[in-house]
C-alpha cells in the first residue's frame, strides 16, 4: 500500500524545522512519522500524516512549498537478518531505494521502515510475493 | 492608413499618435526647429550650459543641423546633484507647475521641474505611450506606479486620463488591495514596475485568484530593466499582452519611449527627445544600429531643458522601419544600465545576465538576489534564488541537480564561479518599486 509523503523545503538555519511544524500543530494536525535530510544549505523534512490534504492546504496557505509523493511501510522482522532478507527480495527484483527511514508504530509498539522507491508498485509486488507485510494505510493512522 | 492608428474602441482615430507616423523629412524639420529652440533657451536661461559653451566657443548658432548636437557638452546626473536643488531650472518659479524628485540612492536627490507646458507634452507622450500598447477610451487602468515625488504615478495618470481611459489611481503597494480592485473593478490594464507585477501574479495565485480569467489583457511596465524571458513568463502565467515602456525623470518622466503591438523594440517620440548613442567611454556618436550608451536631448522641455543627457542605458538605435507604420525611430530594449554593472574579479557583470541564465533553466521564477562579500580578499559573487513548486523534490539529489543546473547556468554566461542558494520561498524581500537585485557587502567590515 502506498502512502502519501509530504516533502517541505526548509533553509539551513535556526528555528526552520520549527516554523512548519508549528503551523502544523497551529491546525490539529497530528504527525504519523518525521524525518530530516539535512545538506549544508538546506533540508527537506518529510512527513507522513493522516489528513495529508489538509496538512499541505494548510502549509501552502502559510507559504511553504510541499511536494507530495508515494512511500511505502513495510513491517520488518524484529530479529537479526530481519531487514536484510527484505533487502535481498528488493535486490532480486531489481528494485532501488531513493531513501529510507524508520519509525516506531505506537499501538503494535513495532518497527516500520519506510521506504521511497523509484518504482511503488513494483517494490509492493515483489515484497508481497515473498510474504513480507506492507502496512496498509488503516493500521498506521 | 495602418488600422493601429484606430485606437479607439468606437472606431475612431485617437489623433494624439498622429507625430509617431510623420514623414521622416516633416519628423527632421520638427526636430531641427525644436533643438535650435533649447539650444538657444538653456544657453540663455541655464548659466552652467553658457558656460560650457563658451568654454568651448559655442553659441547657439553652431547647431545648424541635427548632427551639429554632437558639439554640445554632455550633461550627466551630477550637474542635478551639484546644481541642487533648481540650479538648471531655465523658467521663474511662477512659470513651474510640478516638482517631481528622485529618490536619491546616495545623498541628495535630484530635483525636476515642469511648465503647464511641460505637463501637457509630459500627458500627450504618455497618451501616445498607451495608444501604442493598444489602450483606448473604455480601457480600465489600475495606475501601480507609485504616486507623489516619483514620476511614474502621475506621468502614467495624465496619460491614460488624456486618452480617455478610466484611471484607478492605486500607487503601489497593499498587493491584496490592488489585488481586490483588479478582481472586482474590470480591471483591463495594468500600469506597475515589472518585478512587482510579478509579486502581484504570484500572491494572486495563492489567493486563488486566477487572473486568465480576469478581463485583465495589457500590462504597461517599466521604471527597470527586464528581460524577454520574464516577459513569457508574465504573459503565460496570466494571459495578458505586455508592454515595455522606457522613461527617467531627468528627460520627463515615463514617455520617453514605448513598445507597440509588433514587441520588437521601443519608438522614441522623437518629437520631444532627440536620441543618440554614444561610446560609453569616448563620448564618440555611434552610428543607428550600433549599441551604446542612450544619450537624450529634449526638445521641446521648458522648465528644465536636458541637453545630451547622458541616461547611462546601453540600448542601440533600430534603424529599420517598424512593422506596426510608426515612422518614428526605436531602441532596442534596454538589457543593462551602465552603473548597474558591477565589477568581480575583474568580470563585468549586469543582474540582467544572471537573470537570463536563471530563466533559461526550466521551471524557476526570477526572484533571485544576487550578494556581493569579500571572503579573505578575495571577492565571492553568491545568488539566492528562492525554491519554487516547480522544482521542488523530496529527493537531495533533485534538488542539489537543481541548483547545480542553476549555477552552471550563471557560470556559463558570466565565465566565473558562483556560489548558488537556494532559499526558501518568500525569504527574498519584496520590493513595491524598483527591485533591489544587488547587495554588495564587499566594503563591509
Amino acid at each position: 500500500m502506498k502512502l502519501p509523503q509530504l516533502s517541505v523545503f526548509l533553509e539551513n538555519r535556526p528555528g526552520s524545522l520549527m516554523e512548519p511544524l508549528k503551523v502544523l500543530a497551529a491546525a490539529d494536525i497530528n504527525l504519523v512519522s518525521i524525518s530530516l535530510a539535512d545538506t549544508e544549505q538546506f533540508g527537506i523534512l518529510r512527513l507522513v500524516l493522516k489528513d495529508w490534504e489538509y496538512a499541505k492546504s494548510v502549509l501552502e496557505k502559510d507559504g511553504w512549498v510541499v511536494n507530495v509523493t508515494d512511500v511505502v511501510a513495510v513491517d520488518v522482522d524484529d530479529q537479526p537478518g530481519g531487514l536484510v532478507k527484505m533487502l535481498a527480495v528488493l535486490a532480486e527484483a531489481g528494485i532501488n531505494i531513493e531513501y529510507m527511514y524508520a519509525f516506531a508504530l505506537r499501538r503494535n509498539v513495532k518497527a516500520v521502515l519506510l521506504f521511497r522507491f523509484e518504482d511503488p508498485d513494483a517494490a509492493i509486488e515483489a515484497l508481497e510475493k515473498a510474504g513480507i507485510g506492507v502496512i496498509q494505510e488503516a493500521e498506521l493512522y | 492608413m495602418h488600422h493601429e492608428l484606430w485606437n479607439d474602441a468606437a472606431g475612431g482615430f485617437h489623433p494624439v499618435s498622429a507625430p509617431d507616423f510623420l514623414p521622416e523629412s516633416q519628423l527632421r524639420e520638427v526636430q531641427l526647429r525644436r533643438m535650435k529652440a533649447v539650444v538657444t533657451r538653456a544657453y540663455e536661461k541655464v548659466p552652467l550650459f553658457r558656460q560650457r559653451l563658451e568654454k568651448r566657443g559655442l553659441t547657439p548658432e553652431s547647431i545648424q543641423g541635427l548632427a551639429d548636437i554632437a558639439r554640445l557638452p554632455f550633461t550627466v546626473k551630477t550637474d542635478l546633484r551639484d546644481t541642487y536643488p533648481f540650479g538648471l531650472f531655465a523658467s521663474p518659479m511662477a512659470d513651474v507647475v510640478r516638482l517631481h524628485a528622485s529618490s536619491g540612492t546616495t545623498g541628495k536627490p535630484i530635483v525636476v521641474a515642469y511648465t503647464r507646458e511641460d505637463v501637457e507634452v509630459w500627458a500627450e507622450v504618455m497618451t501616445r505611450t498607451f495608444a501604442a500598447c493598444g489602450l483606448h477610451r473604455g480601457d480600465i487602468v489600475q495606475n501601480a506606479f507609485g504616486y507623489g515625488l516619483f514620476t511614474g504615478g502621475l506621468g502614467a495618470h495624465y496619460g491614460a486620463e488624456t486618452l480617455g481611459a478610466t484611471v484607478i489611481p492605486i500607487s503601489g503597494g497593499n498587493t491584496d488591495r490592488q489585488i481586490m480592485v483588479l478582481r472586482d473593478f474590470g480591471v483591463t490594464a495594468i500600469c506597475a514596475t515589472p518585478s512587482y507585477f510579478m509579486h502581484l501574479a504570484e500572491k494572486a495565485m495563492e489567493m486563488g485568484v486566477d487572473l486568465k480569467a480576469m478581463p485583465l489583457r495589457v500590462g504597461v511596465f517599466g521604471a527597470e530593466p527586464w528581460t524577454d524571458a520574464m516577459r513569457a513568463r508574465i504573459e503565460a502565467d496570466t494571459g495578458i499582452k505586455a508592454f515595455d515602456i522606457y522613461g527617467l525623470s531627468e528627460i520627463i518622466g515615463p514617455g520617453v519611449a514605448s513598445e507597440c503591438s509588433q514587441h520588437d523594440g521601443l519608438h522614441v517620440f522623437e518629437d520631444h527627445f532627440y536620441p543618440e548613442i554614444i561610446d560609453p567611454d569616448t563620448g564618440e556618436v555611434l552610428p543607428d544600429g550600433s549599441e551604446g550608451e542612450l544619450v537624450l536631448t529634449t526638445l521641446s522641455k521648458k522648465a528644465m531643458p536636458m541637453i545630451r543627457y547622458r541616461t547611462r542605458d546601453i540600448t542601440a538605435i533600430l534603424p529599420e522601419r517598424c512593422g506596426c507604420g510608426r515612422t518614428i525611430r526605436r531602441i532596442r530594449r534596454i538589457g543593462r544600465r551602465s552603473d548597474d554593472m558591477f565589477i568581480i574579479r575583474g568580470v563585468n557583470v549586469y543582474p540582467s545576465q544572471v537573470e537570463a541564465a536563471l530563466l533559461n533553466v526550466e521551471g524557476t521564477l526570477p526572484h533571485y538576489q544576487i550578494i556581493l562579500s569579500r571572503d579573505q580578499g578575495l571577492d565571492q559573487m553568491t545568488v539566492e534564488v528562492e525554491v519554487t513548486p516547480e522544482v521542488f523534490s523530496d529527493k537531495v539529489r533533485a534538488l542539489e541537480e537543481v541548483r547545480a543546473r542553476l549555477a552552471h547556468a550563471i557560470e556559463h554566461i558570466l565565465g566565473i564561479r558562483v556560489g548558488l542558494r537556494l532559499v526558501g520561498p518568500h525569504s527574498i524581500q519584496r520590493s513595491e518599486g524598483k527591485a533591489k537585485r544587488v547587495i554588495d557587502k564587499r566594503n563591509e567590515s
